[in-house]
């Protein structure tokens, strides 16, 4: 079983859903991301997911793309993210990195999979890669042990559905709504079907995203879903900060309202 | 497979939408499900006479075509060669887009969709969708880079006249590209009522495919055109290439006459070796961008560099995918032609002939200019070709005015 399974696993038995955390590699800076990810797991965060910025985030909204954009300004690289990857890992918590299809490609699929492998990381997230187009990324990522978890939405049909789950190793990553990133007011109603038609074709853990910013929520979605996958909530601490000790200070807060929300499940 | 098509290199792509190693699919999994009803939708209206009657009568009745195909003597006098113009600028608003637009809007009301949404970057695409939208009854969000908004504040009017919302976007470049990606969120997010009318023959499939099916008309009429002129095929066939969409439209015909040679002229901005132009072909490297597999402009970590060019039209960092397949096949071949050359081109046909053409589609001038002399000394004799004015000038005059310096000062 991969070590994300093991942290889902345990999380099961504990009666309790598993908070992944999101942020971009090199936001604000490459040493204050690496804070940034430390102080998440110190109050609370089971795993996290390093974003690798992207050029073009199609699937982000404003908040993901402002830290990306700011990353990026910063001469942030892939190379980098894998460093950052290793520093994160040695806190113990599985780090899974997620990102667009084109860095990946550039950097050589098989390369970065080796290099991920060796940095310590469990696996990718792909957002714009769907099994149909993976060949080359099945291969490398069975070569390796990694992980991957591609995305199912609620517009997937149950043959696609079936389909994108069989290709999913370690999670299975479900878009909670049609939309992009960004946390909402609401969180979707569309995603407790999601969960149980997932559920259906699979015993992969399933992990909810899109929408989650407060302990609430996620104690909600812990309910009926393995994983609580929660970005722009934790990235916004560090936009709307004066400063990196308020904004740790402020994500600290945050990770451990939504540590206690995925501990207190709503049933 | 029979042994005939193996030899024939496929002209179409593969069901998944690959034109060789380029094209496919590479979005979120929420748009797969609209991208095949789309892909369904489009294959059953190829081969629906109603269809083809009814987009026959629009291209025909309200859009204008067939484009003549006038032979510019006095230009051909200068380029050493025949030169045949297609006047896609004679359509209505002003460029070949309109046959794109028109298509697809009739396969958005065919998919029983009340809304379009579409990025662009002079505005001449969004003008197009505002018109259709206007014609069809749809609701119209146009996404455009606040620098174009800025840069192309008279056809922002003309799309809120004709009763479409214009959304600048600020994150990014604020140019093409970043509003290329707000519309890809607005459609994941809308994906049930809208369709996303893509403006080029670019993004994921079906869309590189079903562009070139709505623009093909160009190279049909002109192939027909050219052959009742002259009584003979041309030597070659020149057009701009942006996204690529007027480039498919002229070329298509043509593809399966080997004597006819095809030339795709790219934006070169202030050259190729300063890096600051949009040549995705000549000037980049295969990757992935807005969907799809093709030439982009990018750095070592496949981020996306910026693009440049004096036409708001050519100025995208990629290039549909079946352009970066003709490219490799060798059956097309593409060139950069920069700001300054294809100025020269403009002003040469706007003294020559009377006809002020888009900037965009004085790239595909300056670069017949380039290729005329090569293809006269291996032909032997003077040669034929036939250029795709893709775009009338009346958006550039402000452009073209402060580029030649003869606007009066205030
Ligand atoms: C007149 C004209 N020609 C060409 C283009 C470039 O697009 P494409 O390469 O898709 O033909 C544009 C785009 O705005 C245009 O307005």
């Amino acid at each position: 079983m991969s070590r994300i399974g093991v942290v889902f696993d345990k999380a099961r038995t504990d009666g309790r859903a598993v908070l992944v955390g999101c942020m971009p590699a090199g936001f604000p800076t490459v040493e204050g991301s690496i804070a940034a990810m430390k102080a998440m797991v110190s109050a609370g965060v089971d795993v996290i997911e390093l974003e690798i910025p992207y050029s073009d985030p199609v699937m982000d909204g404003p908040v993901i793309q402002r830290a990306s954009d700011i990353a990026l300004a910063g001469g942030v690289r892939t190379r980098d993210a894998l460093r950052i990857v290793e520093e994160v890992a040695a806190t113990g918590a599985p780090v899974v990195t997620m990102t667009y299809w084109n860095p990946i490609e550039q950097y050589g699929v098989d390369a970065f999979a080796r290099d991920l492998a060796a940095a310590g990381g469990t696996g990718l997230v792909t957002p714009d890669l769907i099994p149909d187009e993976a060949d080359e990324w099945l291969a490398a990522s069975d070569a390796y042990e990694l992980d991957r978890t591609f995305l199912v939405a609620p517009s997937s049909t149950d043959d696609r559905l079936a389909m994108t789950v069989a290709h999913c190793r370690g999670f299975v990553y479900a878009t909670a709504l049609m939309g992009v990133t960004g946390a909402r007011r609401e969180v979707s109603q569309s995603a407790p079907v999601l969960v149980s038609r997932v559920r259906a074709v699979t015993d992969l853990p399933v992990g909810v995203g899109l929408g989650v910013g407060t302990g609430a929520q996620a104690a909600a979605v812990a309910g009926y879903a393995d994983g609580v996958i929660v970005g722009s909530a934790l990235i916004r601490c560090l936009l709307d900060a004066p400063d990196q000790a308020a904004g740790l200070s402020a994500l600290r807060a945050v990770s451990a309202e939504l540590a206690e929300g995925v501990r207190n499940p709503t049933r | 497979m029979s042994a005939d098509a193996l030899a024939a290199p496929a002209r179409f792509p593969d069901a998944a939408g690959h034109f060789g190693r380029f094209g496919g699919r590479f979005v979120p999994e929420a748009l797969v499900a609209a991208l095949d009803e789309l892909a369904a939708a489009h294959r059953a209206a190829m081969a629906d006479e109603q269809f083809q009657a009814e987009f026959a009568a629009l291209l025909r009745d309200y859009a204008g075509t067939p484009s003549l195909l006038y032979e510019a003597r006095r230009f051909s006098a200068r380029a050493g060669a025949r030169v045949l113009l297609k006047r896609e600028d004679l359509n209505h608003t002003g460029a070949h887009k309109v046959r794109n637009v028109l298509g697809q809007a009739l396969l958005t009301r065919r998919m029983g969709k009340k809304r379009v949404i579409a990025e662009t970057g002079a505005g001449q695409h969004g003008v197009a969708t505002a018109t259709a939208a206007a014609l069809f009854d749809l609701g119209c969000v146009v996404y455009m880079g606040q620098v174009d908004t800025e840069r192309q504040a008279l056809n922002v009017a003309r799309m809120r006249m004709l009763g479409a919302t214009v959304v600048p976007v600020t994150n990014g470049s604020r140019t093409l590209k970043d509003a290329m990606n707000e519309a890809m969120r607005d459609w994941v997010a809308n994906v049930d009522d809208t369709h996303y009318l893509i403006g080029t023959a670019a993004g994921p499939h079906p869309f590189p495919a079903l562009v070139r099916d709505f623009v093909r008309g160009i190279g049909d009429e002109a192939r027909a055109q050219c052959l009742e002129l002259t009584g003979a095929l041309p030597d070659a066939v020149t057009a701009c290439v942006g996204g690529g969409s007027n480039a498919l439209g002229i070329f298509h015909a043509f593809t399966d006459d080997p004597q006819v040679r095809l030339y795709g002229f790219e934006a070169g901005g202030d050259g190729v070796a300063t890096g600051r132009h949009a040549a995705s072909i000549t000037g980049g490297s295969a990757g992935v961008l807005h969907g799809t597999r093709t030439y982009v402009l990018q750095d070592a970590d496949g981020q996306t560099q910026e693009s440049h060019s004096i036409s708001a039209g050519l100025d995208y960092p990629g290039v549909g995918p079946e352009h970066a397949w003709l490219h490799d096949t060798g059956r097309a071949s593409y060139r950069p032609v920069t700001d300054a050359e294809a100025m020269a081109a403009f002003e040469l046909l706007c003294r020559t002939e009377g006809i002020i053409p888009a900037i965009e589609s004085a790239h595909a001038l300056a670069g017949t200019l380039a290729v005329a002399g090569e293809l006269a000394a291996e032909l032997g004799r003077q040669p034929t070709i036939v250029v795709n004015l893709s775009g009338r000038g009346d958006k550039d005059v402000h452009t073209a005015g402060e580029y030649f310096g003869i606007l009066d000062k205030e």
